[in-house]
């Protein structure tokens, strides 16, 4: 038998492997029996994060509920990806209507199953960013001030992908969209004032905020089923990359996620009725350019010239994320 | 039970005996006094087993109540004018989806400029929603009308919109019979859903389509509405056994039979033609009136055999169809094809614009003599309009033409003939 070293690390991170955990500390998509909510031979991508992340997250929420779980979809990748008939990849009770009611429909599903005592059966409603930070905004404002109860998840790949990369009021400051081209005095998207909705669904204070990437399986997870054990409006956003729009390779989608975490770019944490109870450490904060260079969406900040002060402005905002979310440790002085 | 009653609150106190499962709220002047009284009936107590839900848009309100129905609940809500628009796509989803909603439209004209009187603007832009529009000539008919929608839309798993005129309706407070919750329990099965979400049974609903079978569901909807001029009649006639009442079903013919000319029309408009048709008749003229309840789907062959022994049509419609004139009266048009005879489309009460006894008498008059135009906009000022021509013809930056006419009528910006 060859020689096998033991690997106490997933390669290149700090997260322990599944195999060296005890198996009730396992993620579910470790499990045999998980449920495979989004089954394979949907037509996503290769190496697309929205797949991975409504996967993990939807497993984790079937796990949570005893497989009790109905799901409302925006218009976008996701829906289209999973449905053309007869391959639909869901295996649980699920509704697509428009592109900015999902929220709204998961409260008409809510409030049916609470009229009809069937207080077992929980809601999820999901959108990519465009169905949630813009058109849907509406609505999912409208569920979170009545607290229904339903969890709505955003998985944000930071522009409109099912239409070809236009931009959204996620997409990032500089990045190139098929609507924020890389040509003119200011290549890319504008720095604009930003619109982070974690941080908007917290200022109503609904019960559970939390942010995640498709980097942390663990931590994805333990959120989705902690979303679940409140009754009322949860948020959960999640960060996915998306290898088309972004220009990354499709192996590199859990190496970007991460890299957004470990510059700061993209805070990961929690809140309870509007107030943060806990961030997800940054052990070594990583330059900018780390996440910024293996994306062709921002090929135009590293020519021959390099675009300093853009870069220096990104770094900015990921810096002030870091004192915002408290996202490093305070070090201890020798 | 008669009672004397404001037509939104008989509309409400029917709706509550449907025993809906969840009602959206949303304001929007007339309809608000719909919904206002379901949320006291509600929060009191007295209707049980039911959400009420104050939304933030109607969009949303639709949306909610495609959720809501497609969970197995019986799901109602209310709306009009700019509320039936900013809901519109969702009003085309949820009949594409088949999900069996009942909605009253308070109808009432759409702006720009912003109005808020009765016409049938907004009810007609939804006209091809897919949606069936039954429309209620009086407060009687509105409340039955809304009992019979339950049942005619979950029979065919098809939503449904009860249109009643916004005020004239909606805020007349006039003798209704209201009627029993053993009544409607009798004629009102419960809701059994032809597609449920449940773990139980998990289901794909909304998935993408492609031509390879888009044409078909669609047919199917169009094949449910003929379906629906079948039913409307039947579901009329049990009507009248529980209820005692003869309402609903798709036309309604007064005083044809030996008619010249018939005046076609919806709603409450229809008892002001009746009246003038009445003195009409006292001096001997041969008219009669032809009513659409069902406007969708449109029964043309009763349509047709209703005026096919008529030597003049006169289409009476609250609506305007912007660059050919009538929506009802292409319908008509539609329903005459091959028969010879002079068919003339009046565009009368646009928002609000009352719509007077003296005003038809010439009108039908003109019509008999053969003087009337294919298309007449009634009681139109053409001062104003002529004034506001000159206007635009003297100088380039003439402004905003609402604004130029109100303040050419002067001080009674509301002046309803």
């Amino acid at each position: 038998m060859p020689f096998q070293p033991v690997k106490f690390y997933q390669t290149g991170t700090f997260t322990v492997g599944n195999r060296l955990l005890k198996p009730e500390d396992r993620s579910v998509q470790s499990h045999r029996d998980r449920s495979n909510a989004i089954n394979s031979g949907h037509r996503a991508c290769q190496g697309c994060g929205e797949a991975l992340g409504a996967r993990y997250a939807l497993d984790a929420a079937m796990e949570a509920t005893k497989s009790q779980l109905i799901a409302a979809n925006a218009t976008g990748c996701l829906e289209v990806f999973t449905t053309p008939y007869p391959e639909t990849s869901w295996q649980l009770p699920w509704m697509h209507s428009l592109f900015g009611n999902a929220a709204a429909v998961a409260t008409g599903i809510a409030a049916a199953l609470k009229v009809k005592g069937r207080n077992e059966i929980r809601v999820i409603a999901q959108g990519g960013d465009g169905g949630t930070t813009d058109i849907g905004l509406g609505c999912l404002s409208g569920m979170f001030e009545r607290n229904d109860d339903v969890l709505y998840i955003c998985y944000d790949n930071e522009a409109y992908m099912n239409t070809g990369v236009q931009r959204s009021s996620a997409t990032p400051p500089a990045a190139r969209t098929a609507t924020t081209m890389p040509v003119g005095p200011n290549p890319g998207n504008p720095f604009g004032q930003g619109k982070f909705v974690p941080a908007i669904a917290m200022a109503h204070e609904i019960p559970y905020v939390a942010t995640a990437t498709v980097a942390d399986l663990h931590d994805l997870e333990a959120k989705v089923k902690r979303a679940m054990e409140f009754r009322g409006a949860r948020y959960i956003h999640i960060f996915v990359p998306c290898p088309l729009g972004w220009g990354t390779a499709s192996h590199d989608t859990i190496r970007i996620a991460r890299l957004a975490h470990e510059t700061g770019l993209f805070p990961i944490f929690e809140a309870e009725h509007g107030l943060q109870v806990s961030a997800l450490p940054i052990r070594k904060q990583l330059p900018v350019e780390e996440y910024l260079k293996p994306q062709k969406r921002f090929a135009h900040l590293f020519g021959a010239k390099p675009e300093l002060e853009v870069i220096a402005r990104i770094q900015a905002r990921a810096d002030r994320n870091i004192r915002k979310y408290g996202l490093v440790k305070q070090q201890e002085t020798p | 039970m008669l009672k004397q009653i404001e037509g939104s609150r008989a509309v409400a106190e029917t709706v509550a005996l449907c025993r809906p499962e969840v009602v959206c709220a949303y304001p929007i002047t007339p309809q608000t006094h719909i919904v206002e009284a379901l949320g006291e009936m509600v929060k009191s107590g007295k209707l049980t087993g039911c959400e009420f839900i104050n939304v933030e848009s109607e969009f949303a309100a639709m949306s909610v109540s495609i959720g809501a129905s497609a969970t197995g609940a019986r799901a109602y809500t209310a709306t009009a004018s700019q509320g039936l628009l900013f809901m519109s796509e969702a009003v085309y989803n949820a009949s594409g989806l088949g999900l069996p909603i009942v909605m009253t439209v308070a109808n009432r004209a759409i702006g720009a400029p912003i109005n808020i009187w009765n016409d049938y603007s907004d009810a007609m832009s939804q006209r091809d929603s897919g949606w069936m529009q039954l429309f209620a000539e009086t407060n009687q008919e509105a409340l039955d009308l809304h009992i019979q929608a339950f049942r005619l839309a979950e029979e065919l798993s098809l939503p449904v919109m009860v249109c009643m005129d916004g005020f004239v309706l909606t805020h007349a407070h006039e003798q209704v019979d209201l009627p029993s919750q053993q009544q409607v329990d009798a004629y009102l099965p419960p809701y059994e859903p032809r597609q449920l979400l449940d773990p139980r049974e998990p289901v794909s609903i909304g998935a993408m389509v492609g031509p390879e079978a888009f044409m078909e569901v669609r047919y199917l909807a169009h094949a449910r509405h003929m379906q629906a001029l079948e039913r409307i009649p039947q579901l009329a006639a049990e009507f009248k056994q529980v209820f005692g009442r003869d309402t609903g079903g798709l036309i309604h013919t007064y005083r044809t039979e030996d008619a010249e000319t018939i005046v076609v029309s919806m709603g409450s408009v229809l008892g002001t033609i009746k009246d003038t048709v009445d003195e009409m008749r006292d001096d001997g003229h041969r008219i009669g009136v032809l009513g659409i309840t069902s406007f969708r789907p449109f029964p043309l062959h009763l349509v047709r055999a209703a005026l096919h022994k008529a030597r003049r049509v006169v289409v009476l419609e609250k609506s305007l169809a912007v660059g050919i004139g009538g929506i009802l009266s292409t319908d008509v048009r539609m329903a005459m094809s091959g028969l010879h005879m002079p068919g003339y489309t009046v565009v009368a009460g646009l928002g609000g614009r009352a719509i007077t006894r003296k005003s038809l008498h010439q009108l039908f008059r003109k019509a008999e003599q053969g003087l009337l135009e294919p298309l007449t906009f009634l009681d139109l000022d053409w001062n104003v309009v002529n004034k506001q021509l000159a206007r635009e013809r003297s100088v380039r930056r003439s402004g905003p033409v609402a604004e130029n006419i109100l303040r050419d009528i002067g001080t009674v910006a509301s002046k309803i003939a």
